[in-house]
């Protein structure tokens, strides 16, 4: 698997202060592939998926996402912040509160990254900008300031901004759990539409009827280790472990996706 | 009962004129140069390197708790017996000043940026930028709006601060005014129509800098 894979991690250790919160992750990703990582809050999911765009630095192992690779622990020399930079642009990332720049109005969010960083001509990166605005549905938001926004279009704008550095992968960060319950839907949908178009995603999430539906492997988590892992349909119907079972009888793990109402 | 004259302060008005010019333009050197220290203050005290920290806050603390006055005194007579620089009145002063209003504004810009969601320069990191793009196009824009009514307020005190350079002789408003005090043995009138030409330039600033604050407010 690993000759294929997009994403390669071996032996990731991290711990912030005496608190050990990733203790030997594996993890591998297909090319095209849509992983979930759940598991209770303090598992170390988002501190997984943070160092697969290396936000946080790992104290060990490797990380390696297309043909670039970085090695942590003792005698590895952390990369430079430019080299950093370089490998942070070929992957996408959506987080949680949106972290949409207030300051910029929707069209101008989305062109921050192509402009800045691709140094792309800022006639060619609008005509860019408003196409993935038109694919997120908000088309019509591109003159607006996020916060004339709704919750479920911020976090559409975010994914049609880090859409729009052209990634290889795309990294969810519970890029619903701070919405309201009516608007999950929209944005759901638009991860949906990306993971039936080929993009290698890594979803950490809690909607478990989602991720059965959209993701082909799930990895549970739990106290910095990997619990389970599998098909993510064969590992939702049928749990092998006990610490995954009773994470999942929380959750409603079939049935419909949130109603979505992308176009509004 | 006192008779108050004020009308004799009329032939001094070239003199208060002078005076008020170099107090103008004191200010505008100051605040300036206080900016300048401030940003390098403030950067420093950010900075990822502890030695340029520790150098910023020592440079932060020794202005910012220590009298203006003892400031301008010590840069004029000891500074020239320590390290051998003989410097005139203006540049004793306007130094001294500087880098007192600037531990100040040290403090403002850091506390601006600092102030800015850890979110958005992990968005900024995320899209690719260099922790420099990320200050430049995403941080600093939404702090110095956050910023500028505080670095007003310190830029009025600033303004009212250059009344102290007349003790070292700096032909500023108020030495000028002292110089019509003592010829005209008028100085309840001259002192009074000094404290008014400051309030009547600080007054309309602050209005100003109110306004701008209801603004920004708005904006958020």
């Amino acid at each position: 698997m690993s000759d294929t894979s997009k994403i390669e991690i071996r032996s990731l250790r991290k711990s912030f202060g005496s608190n050990e919160v990733l203790k030997n992750i594996n993890l591998d990703v297909a090319k095209g592939g849509v992983v979930a990582l759940i598991g209770p809050s303090g598992s170390g999911k988002s501190t997984l998926l943070r160092c697969i765009n290396l936000l946080v630095v790992p104290d060990g192992g490797s990380v390696r996402v297309g043909d670039t690779r970085f090695a942590f622990g003792e005698g590895a020399k952390l990369p430079d912040v430019r080299t950093l930079a370089k490998f942070r642009a070929t992957t996408g990332m959506v987080f949680q509160h949106f972290n949409l720049f207030p300051h910029m109005t929707t069209l101008q969010n989305v062109m921050e990254g192509p402009v800045t960083v691709r140094r792309m001509a800022k006639a060619d990166a609008e005509k860019l900008a408003r196409a993935q605005l038109a694919k997120v549905g908000l088309a019509e938001k591109a003159d607006q300031y996020p916060a004339t926004l709704s919750g479920g279009q911020k976090q559409r704008v975010a994914i049609a901004r880090a859409l729009a550095m052209e990634p290889d992968v795309m990294l969810f960060d519970e890029a619903t759990s701070a919405l309201d319950p009516e608007l999950v839907g929209e944005v759901l949908n638009v991860i949906q539409q990306l993971a039936s178009e080929g993009m290698t995603m890594v979803i950490v999430t809690h909607e478990i009827a989602f991720a059965r539906e959209v993701a082909d492997r799930l990895i549970f988590m739990r106290d910095g280790v990997v619990v389970e892992e599998g098909p993510a349909r064969q590992v939702i119907d049928n749990p092998t472990e006990a610490a995954t079972r009773a994470f999942l009888s929380h959750f409603h793990r079939t049935g419909a996706l949130p109603p979505a109402n992308a176009t509004s | 009962m006192y008779q108050w004259d004020f009308g004799i302060l009329w032939s001094y008005r070239w003199l208060f004129l002078n005076g008020l010019g170099v107090t103008v333009g004191f200010t505008v050197v100051i605040v300036v140069l206080g900016l300048v220290f401030g940003l390098f203050g403030a950067f420093g005290s950010l900075s990822r390197f502890k030695p340029i920290r520790l150098l910023a806050l020592t440079f932060i603390e020794a202005f910012r708790c220590t009298p203006i006055l003892v400031q301008l005194i010590w840069f004029y007579y000891a500074l020239p017996i320590l390290a051998g620089v003989e410097m005139t009145p203006i540049t004793a002063s306007a130094l001294a000043l500087s880098l007192y209003g600037g531990s100040f504004y040290s403090e403002i810009i850091r506390g601006g940026i600092i102030s800015i969601d850890k979110g958005q320069s992990e968005a900024g990191a995320a899209l690719g930028m260099t922790p420099g793009q990320s200050m430049r196009r995403i941080v600093l824009p939404q702090a110095i709006k956050r910023m500028i009514p505080a670095l007003m307020n310190q830029s009025i005190i600033q303004f009212k601060n250059t009344s102290l350079v007349s003790v070292l002789a700096v032909p500023d408003l108020v030495y000028q005014s002292q110089v019509a005090a003592h010829d005209s043995y008028r100085p309840l009138e001259t002192y009074t129509a000094v404290a008014v030409a400051y309030a009547a330039i600080l007054i309309p600033l602050t209005i100003i800098v109110r306004r701008g604050e209801k603004r920004l407010a708005v904006s958020e």
